[in-house]
Formats: structure tokens, C-alpha cells, sequence
């Protein structure tokens, strides 16, 4: 019952400590970032000196349509996200439980699934214009598929000697989904979300620039037609940032919710 | 002695697309209430067949098995099983007493009784203090009993087991197998343990069933008229364990080829 510390892990490059690998790969992007242009390697025209982009990053930051928009394309993304987890988690733990349904959709998914979202970008203006069902429309399509089909695969994973004792102590049903399925299904499933909520934010942001839409899509469209480099690239920067923050608290949430699996603990060898 | 548990005529083939194989010919036999038995064959034997069957795990093509009179159709609920992968029988995502509880749950006994059976069926196999560990957390032989303490807390009338100590070192092989007998003697449950080690078979045993090669018959019941009070060390250097152990082990080398001249092999 001992648990052991985990090994306190050597740094890679040999001198610097490993957590601190991550800042310093930052700083280095930025301070290229700062140099090119200033060089002259490339013209500050296409590509603003990092200090000037940070500038017209405090000064979106400091007036309201940088939030309102930063907000618009959170609640696509958050919305979306929503609606993909319950209709891929409802239909996937259906469609994973019943051998029938998984053989007559299987084909159909795979016809449906590498229909790029994008491509419904048409019919999303047409129903809905430039509002935010567009966004929604074409981020639903798009991260619905990772969760529906690893809760299908999750479902189907259920350990054979895991089923038998739940049936020799007589599970019900419910206790069996509950207590021995559903756990099973789970780091499918947060695999799952954590890719269709980098796939939500892509296709949020995509959906605003093309269809123009409220949100940091269409910003960023904006300050590229009234030639505002700086601030389109500060915009950009913005998006980025939101996939890693997006991908720290999946990844955050899979450490809690899964402590017990053997990709998160720690075992002591038997 | 009555018998508690009757498998009569028992067959069990399965049925591929282009063959069919035929895993248990034809099996009879009793076990009283309160008997430990042991049933030893060669791998292959049907012997995990046999156990499904009479868990009610899985459905016989003949014969029928009845447990207290009453025919088994499906996992009766005064039968627990303990299978030979404890790792994947416990469930890693609860602590043991989650893993010991829950089938408790499931047979509706209160709360607060079941927080007694827990802590009692704990207590027996020596892991008292494990209650919030996660299994993955305990060795492998700890994992075993807790799947043992499970077992118990279920308080069934028939436990059966399924090679359970086939995974483990040998010194917690002996701890485990001292555990049952003693876990058996004091709470009277009749035990069904399934086995490949011919010498685990007669030191736990009162009875030893042999079993053939597939299509599995017993070729034979036997007796093991050792003391009941067994201990590793003086029981396994009795002189009449000695002749039990190479009795069996003599029929088990037999069972490798009872089928064959029996019948030409097609």
C-alpha cells in the first residue's frame, strides 16, 4: 500500500531543469519573433516586431469589442461543445451497447465523418446567416464525431473477466452500465472531449472568419482588411492561446476523473 | 451427505462457423453441502467450460446443473465466483471496500450490515487496513484476496474458484491455500475449486476430481483421506500424500490420451 514517489525526473537538456524547458521555447519564438522583422530578414509590413504585436494586444485588451468578440467565439465554442458531448455521448453509448445499431451505422458514419465542417459553411448561411447558430451548426458537426466514436469503442471495451463477475454477483442492467461500463468508457470518452474541444475552438473561429459571425474569427478578418497587421496577428495569438488554456483543462480534468488508470497513477510493481 | 450441487449429464459444445468443437463430453457428479472439491485435468480440459457452466456463466448444450435443488439457468445468487485474473476482476476504478461492497449493494443488503460484512470479510483475510486502498494499489497476491474477501462478504453457499492462485508467487501460493482451508472450515460454505497443480488439489481437497483431455469426462473421484487439519510442511511430507499426489498425477498423464485407440480420431 505504499505508494512511491514518483522518480524526480533528470532534465533532458542536462543544465536546466525540465519545467522550465517550456518558458524558455517561448521566449526563444518571441525573441525571433522580435528579431526577423528587425533584421530585415522579413518586412515588418507582413510581420510586425513581437513587442508592437504585444502593443496592439494591450490596446484590443483595453477596449470592449476585444472581450464582446472573445466572448461571442467562447460561447460558440462553449455552446457547440455542449451540444457535441450530449448527442455523441447519447447516440455513442447507444450505438456502442447494441450490436445491431453499431452494424447498420458503422458504414454511414464513415461516409459522414471526413465530410470536412467547413464545407457546410454554405448551408450553415443559409439557415441560419451570420448568427451565432452558423458558428454552432458547423462546430457541432465537426466535434460530435471524436466523442461519438470513442464512446462507441469505450462501450465495446468492457473487460470479459469485468462482465463475469458483474453477472455472478447478478448486477442489474443499470449497475452494470453504471459500475462496469461507464468507467470503462470514460478515458475513451475524455480523449473524446479533448480532442473535440480543440476541433470546437478550430472550427469556432474558422466559422466566424468566413461567415463572419461575432467573434475573434471575424476580428481577425476585420483588422486584416483595414490593414492592421499588428493587431491582426495579436488577435491570432489570442486564438492560440485559447487551445492551450482549452487543452490544459482537458487534460486537468482527465488527471482527476481518471486518477485510477494506469495512464495517470502511479503502481507499485506486484 | 446430500448433495448441495448436482451436474448431471453435462455437455457443452461450441459451435463455429465451419467446425464444431466439443469441450465437455458428459459430466456427473454431486458435491455435498459443506464438501470441498477439487477438480484437476490437463490444460485444455474443459475445466474453466465446467466452472461457467455451473456459475451459470454460461449455458450448457446438455445435461443440466442444480444447485439446491433448483436448476441453474443463470448466475445463482447463492454462488460467488473467484477467477484466476483477480486483477481484472476487481474493479480499478474503486477502493477494495467499493469492490467488496458493491455486490453487496446489488443483493439489497442494508447499510449498515453491509458495512460489517465488509469490514468482517476484511478482517478474515488479513487486510484489515486496505479498506481505502485501490486494488492496483496492493500486490498481486493482496488483490487475490480481496477478490476472496468479496467472495465472502457475499456470504454464499457455494464459492467457486477458477485456478485462482495460478498467478501468483509460490510462498503466497501456500498463504493463499492455508487461507481457503481455513476461510472453508470456519464458515462452512461448500467450495468448488478448479485447479491445474495436482499437489494444490490433493492438499486442499477432501475430494479430487480428475478430468480428461477434451471432450472432457471424469475418470475419476477420489478420496483424499488426509487429516483435516493440514499444514504445508507436514501434510506435503505424509507418506499418503506422497501416494496420493503420483495417483493423480499418474491419471493426469492418462488423461493426456484417454481419447485416444478409445476411438479413431478423425
Amino acid at each position: 500500500m505504499t505508494t512511491t514517489a514518483r522518480p524526480r525526473r533528470r532534465s533532458r537538456a542536462g543544465f536546466v531543469p525540465d519545467r522550465l524547458l517550456g518558458p524558455i521555447g517561448i521566449a526563444a519564438f518571441a525573441l525571433l519573433l522580435e528579431v526577423l522583422p528587425r533584421s530585415g530578414a522579413v518586412s515588418p509590413d507582413d510581420l510586425p516586431p513581437f513587442s508592437a504585436i504585444v502593443r496592439a494586444l494591450a490596446d484590443e485588451a483595453g477596449g470592449g469589442a476585444f472581450w464582446g468578440a472573445l466572448l461571442d467565439t467562447l460561447r460558440g465554442w462553449g455552446y457547440g461543445l455542449a451540444i457535441a458531448l450530449a448527442a455523441g455521448l447519447g447516440l455513442g453509448l447507444l450505438i456502442g451497447s447494441v450490436p445491431f445499431l453499431r452494424e447498420a451505422t458503422a458504414s454511414t458514419i464513415e461516409f459522414l465523418r471526413p465530410i470536412p465542417s467547413v464545407a457546410l459553411v454554405p448551408l450553415a448561411v443559409l439557415l441560419y446567416g451570420t448568427r451565432l447558430g452558423s458558428t454552432l451548426m458547423l462546430v457541432v458537426y465537426a466535434a460530435t464525431w471524436p466523442i461519438l466514436l470513442q464512446a462507441v469503442h469505450g462501450v465495446q471495451d468492457v473487460d470479459p473477466v469485468a462482465r463475469e463477475t458483474a453477472a455472478s454477483f447478478r448486477f442489474s442492467r443499470w449497475a452494470r452500465l453504471r459500475h462496469v461500463v461507464w468507467p470503462t468508457a470514460l478515458p475513451y470518452l475524455l480523449t473524446g472531449v479533448r480532442l473535440a474541444a480543440s476541433v470546437a475552438l478550430i472550427l469556432a473561429v474558422a466559422g466566424e472568419l468566413i461567415i463572419g459571425a461575432p467573434g475573434l474569427g471575424s476580428e481577425i478578418a476585420l483588422a486584416q482588411a483595414s490593414n492592421a497587421v499588428a493587431d491582426m496577428y495579436a488577435l491570432i495569438l489570442v486564438t492560440g492561446a485559447l487551445g492551450v488554456g482549452v487543452n490544459l483543462l482537458t487534460r486537468a480534468l482527465e488527471r482527476r476523473v481518471l486518477a485510477w488508470h494506469t495512464s495517470i497513477r502511479t503502481e507499485v510493481p506486484a | 451427505m446430500t448433495a448441495l450441487l448436482d451436474v448431471c449429464g453435462l455437455r457443452k459444445t461450441y459451435q463455429a462457423a465451419d467446425r464444431t468443437v466439443e469441450a465437455v463430453r458428459d459430466l456427473t457428479f454431486g458435491i455435498g453441502d459443506g464438501e470441498l472439491a477439487c477438480i484437476v485435468g490437463p490444460s485444455g480440459a474443459g475445466k474453466t467450460t465446467l466452472l461457467k457452466c455451473v456459475a451459470g456463466l454460461l449455458a450448457p448444450s446438455g445435461g443440466e446443473v442444480v444447485l439446491e435443488g433448483r436448476p441453474v439457468h443463470g448466475p445463482p445468487e447463492n454462488m460467488a465466483v473467484v477467477f484466476q485474473e483477480y486483477g481484472r476482476s476487481l474493479f480499478p476504478w474503486m477502493t477494495v471496500e467499493q469492490n467488496i461492497e458493491l455486490p453487496l449493494k446489488q443483493k439489497k443488503v442494508a447499510k449498515r450490515r453491509r458495512g460489517e460484512l465488509v469490514a468482517e470479510a476484511l478482517e478474515s483475510v488479513g487486510l484489515a487496513d486496505a479498506g481505502g486502498a485501490y486494488p492496483w494499489q496492493l500486490s498481486g497476491g493482496m488483490q487475490q484476496r480481496v477478490a476472496i474477501a468479496r467472495a465472502v462478504a457475499y456470504e454464499p453457499s457455494v464459492l467457486l474458484m477458477d485456478e485462482p492462485f495460478a498467478a501468483v508467487d509460490a510462498q503466497t501460493r501456500a498463504e493463499l491455500e492455508d487461507l481457503t482451508r481455513e476461510l472453508w472450515q470456519r464458515l462452512g460454505m461448500t467450495v468448488l475449486f478448479v485447479t491445474h497443480d495436482i499437489e494444490e488439489a490433493v492438499y486442499l481437497g477432501q475430494r479430487v476430481l480428475v478430468l480428461s483431455a477434451a471432450p472432457t469426462v471424469i475418470m475419476e473421484d477420489a478420496v483424499i483421506d488426509l487429516p483435516a487439519e493440514r499444514e504445508q510442511l507436514a501434510t506435503r511430507s505424509d507418506p499418503r500424500f506422497a501416494e496420493l499426489r503420483a495417483h493423480i498425477y499418474s491419471l493426469v498423464q492418462q488423461a493426456k490420451t484417454y481419447h485416444d485407440g478409445a476411438e479413431p480420431r478423425s
